[in-house]
């Protein structure tokens, strides 16, 4: 699967759209055709590329679904998609949450810069990346941030030079999700700099084995490395891979952004399907641990103040669900397709209900939730525990969440800024 | 399915809105509590909500009722929570209608619901009896007889109780000895001798009334319901309520939010605006977040109802819009007095008003805490 495939539509595909009732009930049998038992709520995720190597069970499921453009739903189909809109994309999440399949495909690539491109790219940037991520040939990363400018993300100085047809640029970023493991990155860089902060900056779409690229990982609180620094040296970017327009990229970041955020509190993105959630990950919810744990001889929690702190997440999670929903339909009722300041709303709601949910989940744990190796804890416990560490980051990346209240304030509420 | 309001809904949104604004803003609580109206609430205006048909909005046709929804009667509640408008909708059409509809035998539906949708019936439900929401726990008696059943026990904080023509009343029935039997539902006329209704004016100028049952005596006709369903039947009516009472609460909430934020926005201190300090813009952002979900809890559940989802499903989202909107409330209405500052200690300004509703809607039909603990039961754990 690796060596480019043409897109074929496959037959199935190709019909017209479906009522929603026949495409939820052809959804489901194909899935039990083709999803294989042993990824059902096993949450393993590919993200496309080739530099990390990957069970031929997940490229098994990945395939299936690429036939039937459903790596990604909603993308055309010369991009490789299956053309879906919002709500049998929607059927087609719930139909795969339903038996836990994991997302056949995830990452930046999929949920971010696939976005922005179909949105801003030029024709050609379009033909060149969309398939190719849909075919998940390219992992993407983002570069955004760098040591001095995280918050104040304009204040980066990462510089792009151009030079004929190239742009040459020199610079470091950091905190790079997988930079080590993608094939690219969309990159801020500064392109004038004498212009104030936010003028003079514009996007790059760089391949991360252009000669002068390294980098170095980083090992993070839970013992994990997902992210690392990486160093730019005379690093050779042609022109028509600036994405959005010269000196502007300000406001392509932002809509980058957007996409991040809206994709990252989906259900089934990064956030949504944690430990503790019901969805992906270990599949459980914060009662039926609750049960397994702290429940007296009646099934009840045992300890009435945990039980409150379960309800009190659970309560908002269905809330949040729900006003997620709500801003689908009224996004397709207006006909504007893709999220906007909302996203600041659902990132900033969603990390920190994420964030509740990990304390509480540890909580339920006692003892049991301090494991950091050993025998003595179940992997499941192993892994909440350090996901719980993991999580502290959410309402950090990708924007803070006293940067996301900044923005509904302004931008929302009309605050003076 | 839709979480969102059809052209009609919007419609009835925009007709009620101008309505409340004009027909009952908030000078006209004002007026009922500083002229010491027994109701508390402005006979006129319930004249006109009659007239436009709001009092029959989700009742089936052929009982005078206009088969809206429940989500209709929820945007029209909706609109008088902003405009903090006092009315029979909570006590008359949102708890003892639907405890008609989901119980009435065909007589008592075909009686009470189109008098109640043309204005000329208003019912009251008296159920509580502890200090705070406790329906489950009744004692007032209800002793058979030959030829009935007499009532003898007390109750407390029935909603509209002084202004009601017919009282729902939950009653312990008493066979020999009075530990069997079930409770139940009575339908009783106001005037019905032995009963006396005390009006206790509120802190959010409404009434509630605390009525002693002396000896009352109701035919068998009386019973609404079976003998000995009077729990199921009245979690399931309150639920109803809940849905309705969230639905005011959240025009409320966004009323006092917007006014708020408008404040943030004109009032200058240090030179500048006070919407311009970042802890302000937080706390403004995450009410402006805790109202989106507030508003999707509720049409949510508004739709359930509509779709007839059944229990626990109903009871479930009875619970989750009502603990939310308790919370939410809360929180919008302190900031407001907080963010507001000397201005909003005084009578004369609103927010004060919109603070007292929020403590008083919070403990109606059961608080934050009784319904986050009421989820937690019904997911059982
Ligand atoms: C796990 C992880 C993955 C990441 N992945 C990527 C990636 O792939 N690509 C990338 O480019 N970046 C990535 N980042 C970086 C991330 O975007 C930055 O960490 C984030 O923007 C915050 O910047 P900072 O860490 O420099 O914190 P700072 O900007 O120094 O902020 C520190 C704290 O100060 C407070 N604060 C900051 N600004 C304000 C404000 N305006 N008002 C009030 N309080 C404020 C907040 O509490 C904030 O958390 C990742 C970070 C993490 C933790």
């Amino acid at each position: 699967m690796n060596e480019a495939k043409e897109f074929v539509p496959s037959e199935a595909s190709a019909e017209s759209p479906a009522s929603a009732e026949e495409f939820r009930s052809s959804v489901r049998r194909w899935l039990e055709e083709n999803c294989p038992q042993a990824l059902r709520g096993g949450g393993v995720m590919y993200h496309g590329g080739r530099k990390e190597s990957v069970d031929p069970l997940v490229l098994q499921w990945f395939d299936a679904c690429y036939s039937r453009g459903w790596t990604v739903p909603t993308w055309p189909r010369a991009y490789g998609g299956a053309g879906l809109d919002a709500e049998h994309a929607r059927i087609l999440r719930e139909e795969m949450d339903s038996i836990g399949a994991p997302l056949p495909l995830n990452g930046q690539g999929v949920t971010v810069i696939g976005p922005a491109i179909l949105e801003i790219g030029t024709p050609e940037q379009k033909l060149r990346h969309l398939p190719r991520i849909a075919r998940g040939e390219a992992r993407w990363c983002q570069g955004f941030s760098e040591p001095n400018a995280g918050s104040d993300l304009a204040a980066l100085t990462t510089s792009a030079r151009l030079d004929g047809d190239d742009y040459i640029v020199n610079g470091s970023k950091t905190w790079t999700t997988h930079g080590e493991l993608s094939d690219w990155m969309f990159c801020l860089v500064r392109t004038d700099a004498t212009a104030p902060k936010r003028n003079g900056i514009s996007v790059l779409l760089l391949s991360m084995d252009a000669a002068g690229v390294s980098t170095k990982p980083i090992v993070l609180i839970s013992g994990r490395s997902v992210f690392c620094e990486c160093f730019f040296t005379d690093v050779r970017v042609a022109a028509a891979d600036l994405l959005g327009r010269r000196n502007e990229g300000w406001t392509t970041a932002r809509r980058i952004l957007e996409h991040e955020r809206s994709s990252e509190s989906r259900p089934g993105g990064i956030i949504g399907s944690g430990p503790g959630s019901g969805s992906g990950g270990d599949g459980r919810t914060l009662s039926m641990l609750a049960r397994e744990y702290g429940a007296g001889p009646d099934g009840r929690m045992r300890d009435p103040l945990v039980r409150q702190r379960i309800a009190e997440v659970e309560m908002e999670q269905r809330a949040l669900a729900l006003t997620q929903r709500r801003a689908d339909e009224e996004r397709a009722r207006s006909g504007k397709g893709v999220p906007s300041e909302e996203t600041s709303m659902f990132k900033y709601l969603s990390t920190e209900l994420t964030s509740r949910r990990m304390e509480t989940y540890l909580n339920i744990m006692g003892f049991q939730g301090l494991g950091w190796e050993g025998d003595s804890y179940t992997p499941q416990e192993l892994q909440a525990t350090r996901y719980w560490l993991y999580s502290k980051a959410f309402t950090i990346a990708g924007g803070c969440s006293e940067v996301q209240l900044d923005i509904i304030a302004n931008r929302i509420l009309g605050l003076p800024k | 399915m839709s979480l969102i309001l059809d052209e009609e809904q919007q419609l009835l949104q925009t007709s009620a809105r101008g309505f409340f604004s004009a027909r009952a803003p908030i000078s006209q609580l004002r007026a009922l509590r500083d002229e010491n109206v027994t109701d508390c609430f402005d006979r006129a205006t319930w004249s006109q909500m009659v007239e436009l048909g709001w009092a029959g909005i989700p009742w089936p046709e052929r009982f005078g009722g206009l088969a809206f929804g429940f989500k209709g009667l929820g945007v029209i509640t909706e609109q008088s929570g902003r405009c903090l408008t006092a009315s029979p909708l909570i006590s008359s059409i949102w708890l003892c209608g639907a405890a008609i509809l989901l119980a009435g035998s065909e007589t008592q539906k075909l009686h009470y619901l189109p008098s109640i949708a043309n204005g000329r019936h208003l019912l009251a439900m008296a159920f509580e009896e502890r200090l705070r929401h406790a329906p489950g726990e009744i004692d007032l008696l209800a002793r058979r007889t030959s030829h009935g059943f007499v009532l003898s026990g007390g109750k407390r904080f029935v909603l509209d109780g002084i202004s009601a023509d017919t009282i729902i009343v939950a009653a312990r029935i008493c066979n020999s000895a009075c530990d069997t039997g079930g409770i139940s539902l009575f339908l009783v006329p106001r005037d019905t001798p032995g009963v006396t209704a005390v009006s206790t004016r509120i802190l959010d100028s409404r009434n509630v009334a605390s009525i002693d049952f002396i000896d009352v005596q109701v035919p068998d006709s009386a019973l609404l319901g079976a003998v000995g369903q009077g729990p199921e039947l009245l979690d399931a009516a309150l639920d109803i309520a809940r849905i309705g009472l969230a639905a005011e609460m959240l025009g409320s909430a966004q009323e006092c939010f917007e006014r708020t934020v408008q404040h943030l926005k004109d009032r200058r201190q240090f030179g500048v605006a006070l919407g311009s300090f970042q802890s302000l813009k937080h706390r403004a952002a995450q009410m402006f977040c805790q109202l989106e979900l507030s508003r999707s809890v509720v049409l949510e559940a508004l739709t359930a109802l509509d779709e007839d989802r059944g229990r626990p499903e109903i009871a479930k989202l009875a619970s989750l819009a009502k603990a939310r909107l308790g919370a939410t409330f809360h929180r919008v209405t302190r900031e407001a007095v907080q963010m507001h500052g000397g201005i909003a200690m005084t009578d004369e300004f609103d927010i004060g008003l919109f603070i007292k509703r929020a403590a008083v809607a919070d403990q109606t039909f059961g608080d934050v805490d009784y319904h986050v603990r009421r989820y937690a039961e019904l997911e059982g754990y």
